[in-house]
């Protein structure tokens, strides 16, 4: 299992590589909303869900597809960390 | 009619009526007419003029709608620029129109404080969002939105008296072109009063209507969400992005909307969406899609999921904003047609020496309408291109750039570009745009960017690229030094290196040869 912290970094790189095209400076901080700081588009969420997918071997319900579960790097690991334990839908 | 009297005649029928739903607030039209007098006022105070051009850098909000209407109230013209541009891309757009005015916000800040000081033409600078003003800086006014708004201004107290006619610009609209340097489309009050006159008459706009629209007012099809509604009385529920489509459908079942304005890849997304059931959008009316044919198989998804809504499907350009609609029920009928010309317009194919050519035959597409835009700013060699003399003595028509087929019912079928403009998630993009920006690097020797086909984005922008003896550069080294200068929807999606490009005997680059490969992805 990966540490809480661990998948933080892990989120951080995607984000970086994918999105910024490796722009380090440019990094969000966790709690940064991704939609305020225009990192990510409406391409970008769709990107997001199949890594979690593919990469992660989470599966993404449509409902949880919102930026309670998405728009930010702590978001996100809070929403695995849930989907790991078997936790509920929406966040 | 002018484009603020949608506003005002809706205010004076009903202003206790919801007019825009934004962000969780909600707006009346008493309320939105009265912001906009009050910005027009301020506008006006701070010596700005009838004609004077005004940017409107914002993301879709209640300070982008107030702003469209009170710049027009002050009789003056209003520029809405994307909010993904870049500093180098909105001084070029403040310089090229001379804009007086930039309206932007807290978010936007960092680009539009890059941009404003090296636009001259700049009086006036106003910040929405979070109360900071702009760095002042020299011959320019700074004010917050609160400043511009305040009800204590003298001249915003009451509304401002006409200065404007209908002849007169309301907006200009960028758009790319094949140069590689935008163009601003001049639509005058008449032109956009008729496009959204005739649009309405086939979407069978009514005050009843509920349209929520996510795609940005940057875009002429986003911008006239607002100004359709606000013509129809109608309400306008206002979403910033796609991004979320599960929200997006959310919200259409809250609002109990009746009116749902996409784009092809918007269709894509909805259409991977597995669990939603058919019976949650009862009162959806109607679809509308634009920039792209639709995939047979989303427009039966389309049809699954919202099976009271008739699906529209169009084709337009922001020259005269739209030139034709396939009927719904044509839609099974003629597929792979983009319709027939919208009400109030005329269209015809020519061959190269401008004769009409008969039914079947492939020619360049041209419309006739009010319409048609005025030409595009301060450029006369493009504008005499676009617009050409047409049947009256003195009348100008549009040549559009398209090769089209229509049959003999009228039916209009695209058959491809003259020129070499990318579609890409509904965008134009020139290639020579692209190109400038990448051979700011160094190391590139030589540079061509095309279109590939891509499900989800219609085309997917590619970069071919040769790089100078003895450098070295990455994919995404080249990608992030795009990010820096280009809109994201610019950026190559892929970027293919090669030891040399292939040319023709004259040495131009052959494109067509570069297009077939898809190449692999810039990430």
């Amino acid at each position: 299992m990966i540490l809480e912290d661990q998948l933080e970094s892990i989120l951080q790189k995607f984000i970086v590589e994918t999105f910024l095209y490796g722009d380090q400076s440019a990094a969000p901080r966790k709690e940064d909303s991704f939609m305020e700081k225009g990192i990510i588009d409406s391409m970008g969420v769709l990107e997001l869900v199949t890594y979690l997918e593919t990469k992660m071997g989470i599966p993404v319900y449509d409902e949880e597809i919102i930026p309670s579960n998405f728009d930010s790097v702590e978001k996100l690991t809070r929403y695995i960390k849930r989907k790991r334990n078997g936790g509920a839908h929406a966040g | 009619m002018q484009v603020e009297e949608f506003l005002q005649s809706s205010a004076s029928r009903f202003p206790q009526k919801t007019a825009l739903v934004c962000q969780g607030d909600r707006w009346s039209y008493g309320e939105v007419d009265r912001l906009s007098d009050r910005l027009a006022g301020s506008l006006k105070a701070r010596g700005l003029h009838r004609g004077d051009r005004v940017a409107i850098f914002l993301d879709n909000s209640v300070e982008a709608v107030v702003s469209i209407f009170g710049v027009l109230k002050m009789g003056g013209v209003f520029l809405p620029a994307s909010p993904s541009t870049k500093a180098d891309k909105l001084a070029y757009l403040l310089n090229d129109c001379r804009a007086a005015g930039l309206i932007s916000d807290a978010r936007l800040s960092g680009v539009a404080s890059e941009a404003a000081p090296r636009a001259p033409s700049l009086r006036l600078v106003i910040s929405a969002g979070d109360g900071r003003p702009e760095r002042p800086f020299e011959g320019v006014q700074a004010l917050t939105w609160e400043g511009a708004l305040d009800k204590d201004t003298p001249s915003a107290a009451a509304p401002l008296s006409k200065s404007a006619i209908d002849i007169d610009l309301a907006a200009i609209l960028y758009t790319s072109g094949s140069t590689g340097f935008p163009k601003g489309v001049m639509m005058t009050h008449l032109n956009i009063a008729t496009a959204a006159a005739s649009i309405m008459q086939y979407l069978e706009n009514k005050e009843d209507d509920v349209v929520l629209s996510a795609l940005p007012l940057s875009f002429d099809y986003g911008l006239y969400q607002v100004l359709m509604a606000f013509k129809a009385g109608a309400t306008l529920v206002l979403e910033r992005s796609f991004a979320y489509p599960q929200t997006i459908l959310e919200r259409l079942i809250e609002e109990k909307a009746t009116g749902f304005p996409i784009v092809p890849t918007v269709a894509a997304m909805i259409c991977r969406m597995k669990e939603w059931r058919s019976d949650r959008f009862p009162h959806l009316r109607y679809i509308t899609s634009t920039a792209a044919p639709l995939a047979p198989a989303h427009i039966s998804r389309l049809r699954s999921l919202f099976p009271t809504a008739k699906i529209y499907s169009m084709y337009g350009l922001t020259e005269c904003k739209r030139v034709s609609y396939l009927p719904p029920e044509e839609l099974d009928v003629r597929p792979a047609s983009v319709g027939r010309a919208i009400p109030n317009t005329e269209v015809y194919i020519v061959d190269e020496w401008g004769a009409r050519v008969g039914p079947g035959e492939v020619g360049e597409l041209v419309v006739r309408g009010a319409h048609v835009m005025k030409g595009y700013w301060e450029r006369e060699e493009e504008t005499e291109r676009a617009l050409k003399p047409g049947p009256l003595p003195g009348e100008k028509v549009l040549y559009t750039g398209d090769l089209f087929r229509m049959d003999s019912d009228g039916y209009l079928y695209f058959v491809a570009r003259k020129d070499d403009i990318i579609k890409t998630r509904g965008e134009k993009v020139s290639p020579k745009e692209v190109e400038a920006v990448l051979y700011r690097l160094p190391e590139i020797a030589e540079a061509a960017v095309v279109g590939v086909q891509d499900e989800v984005l219609g085309q997917a922008v590619k970069a071919v690229v040769v790089l100078t003896e003895g450098t070295r550069l990455t994919a995404q080294e080249i990608s992030r030094h795009c990010a820096r200068y280009l809109e994201e929807f610019m950026i190559p999606k892929y970027v293919e290196f090669r030891e040399g490009l292939p040319k023709n005997a004259n040495g131009k680059i052959l494109k067509a040869a570069l297009a077939l490969r898809p190449g692999r992805s810039a990430e």
